[in-house]
């Protein structure tokens, strides 16, 4: 019988060998909805080192991300908007030059991971021509515009944050607290998941999230 | 005299044709949806996955899964619906929003936009403001004054700033004039009652041309 539902963190992390130093890590989440922080907590004690964290946020305070900087497991972040009220941890590690910076634009980002998931290594867009953020990448006229090549982003391990899921892994979600998780939860090798509420089985027709993207989930309970 | 921020928002609202998709950026660019006239509807878009955005919910009765792409508690309208980044950047990329309304540091007369990033020691954050500008069919910026503290002017010849996009600005709304941005240049629109065009020409950075139908802006 299929079924991706474990009984709790340690269990969900355990011999999972994509969560290893130099991983590439997608954690989804915007601004503080839909952040899978209970799993990012989990894994802080592994003291994994070089991690590649893909993220629209650099965190806020010591908990979750910015945790996970301030315990040295992050080398590069690739972040949208790597700065907030309380982003200080990050931005202290910027500002001496310790911690590794890819800008990149929030659509950029969101299809980068929906093309890795999706088995496309490239594509154009005419998001940042001529900006600092194209700099040194290929560029190609379509019907009279120049567009940008951005690569695709496969990861090892992708972080989500569910409202639901039921034994086959599927999910569903909370409002704007879906952002970025269904696309990340396509685009790694090992999609580990928070889920608020596991459920018998989501109607096949509301499924946002169909449990083949998704390897292993754990039951946290509504947030409070 | 100057128009206001809320004669301003109100004035872009006034503009917006009934059924547009809309987004409105962080900051000034959010007041115009407190001003979409009674005979209209438009949906607004915010970046983080949501159509059919409604107003920001009082402090205290925030539902903190529901949120703006500025990170405030908001609401959904009937009619709405949400959905992921990829698609919600599918949306603003493929040219499906009608109207992106930013707010700039400089704006130039060939169209250019710089709001992102001023060099210094903080890191650069983009957000959506590079897809919003190369992919909505039309980038209106709002001005909340027509120059900087200092007095130099936002609406220039050439940005001095990182651009954000190239060639993507079709008007600019500010508290002194409305302003086109065309092949042929700057051409003012509307400008507020009592200013002349000499002092309007020295507080832009680039040469203005007048409409032959160029309004009045009153202050409310």
């Amino acid at each position: 019988m299929i079924d991706k539902r474990v009984k709790d963190m340690a269990a969900l992390i355990a011999d999972c060998p994509d969560l290893k130093d130099g991983a590439i890590i997608l954690l989804g989440g915007f601004g503080d909805a839909g952040v899978a922080e209970r799993l990012v907590e989990a894994i802080c004690p592994l003291g994994l080192r070089n991690l590649t964290v893909v993220s629209n946020g650099a965190g806020g305070g010591d908990y979750g991300l910015g945790r996970l900087i301030k315990e040295g497991c992050v080398s590069k972040l690739v972040s949208t908007f790597p700065r907030s009220s309380d982003s200080k941890i990050f931005e202290d590690l910027y500002a001496a030059g310790e911690i590794e910076l890819e800008t990149v634009p929030q659509g950029t980002m969101a299809e980068r991971i929906r093309a890795g998931g999706a088995g496309i290594p490239a594509f154009y867009t005419a998001t940042a021509y001529g900006t600092l953020l194209a700099e040194g990448k290929e560029t190609r006229e379509f019907e009279g515009r120049q567009y940008v090549m951005e690569r695709g982003i496969k990861a090892d391990v992708a972080l989500v944050h569910a409202a639901a899921g039921d034994r086959w892994g599927n999910l569903t979600y909370s409002k704007t607290a879906r952002n970025f998780n269904p696309v990340m939860a396509t685009a790694a090798s090992t999609t580990l998941v928070e889920v608020r509420q596991f459920v018998d089985m989501i109607p096949p027709e509301e499924v946002i999230t169909p449990g083949i993207f998704v390897d292993r989930m754990v039951e946290v309970g509504e947030l409070t | 005299m100057k128009l206001s921020a809320a004669d301003i928002a109100q004035r872009v609202a006034n503009d917006i044709a009934g059924g547009s998709y809309v987004n409105l950026g962080i900051g000034m660019p959010m007041l115009v949806g407190d001003y979409i006239p009674v005979d209209r509807e438009f949906t607004l878009h915010t970046e983080n996955g949501m159509l059919g955005m409604g107003p920001a919910v009082p402090e205290g009765s925030e539902d903190w899964d529901l949120i703006n792409a500025g990170k405030q508690g908001v609401s959904i309208l009937p009619g709405g619906a949400f959905f992921h980044h990829a698609d919600s950047f599918g949306m603003i990329r493929g040219g499906h929003i009608d109207i992106s309304i930013l707010g700039a540091y400089e704006v130039a007369a060939n169209g250019d936009i710089a709001n992102w990033h001023i060099p210094g020691p903080r890191p650069p954050a983009v957000g959506g403001a590079m897809d919003l500008v190369a992919g909505a069919k039309q980038v209106w910026v709002v001005l909340s004054s027509h120059v900087s503290k200092n007095g130099a002017p936002k609406v220039v010849d050439r940005c001095t700033l990182p651009l954000t996009g190239v060639g993507c600005v079709k008007r600019v709304y500010s508290d002194l004039a409305v302003i086109d941005i065309t092949p042929e240049g700057l051409v003012v629109v509307a400008m507020v009652e009592g200013l002349g065009r000499d002092e309007l020409q020295a507080q832009t950075g680039a040469p203005l041309t007048f409409a032959a139908d160029c309004g009045n802006l009153k202050a409310a």
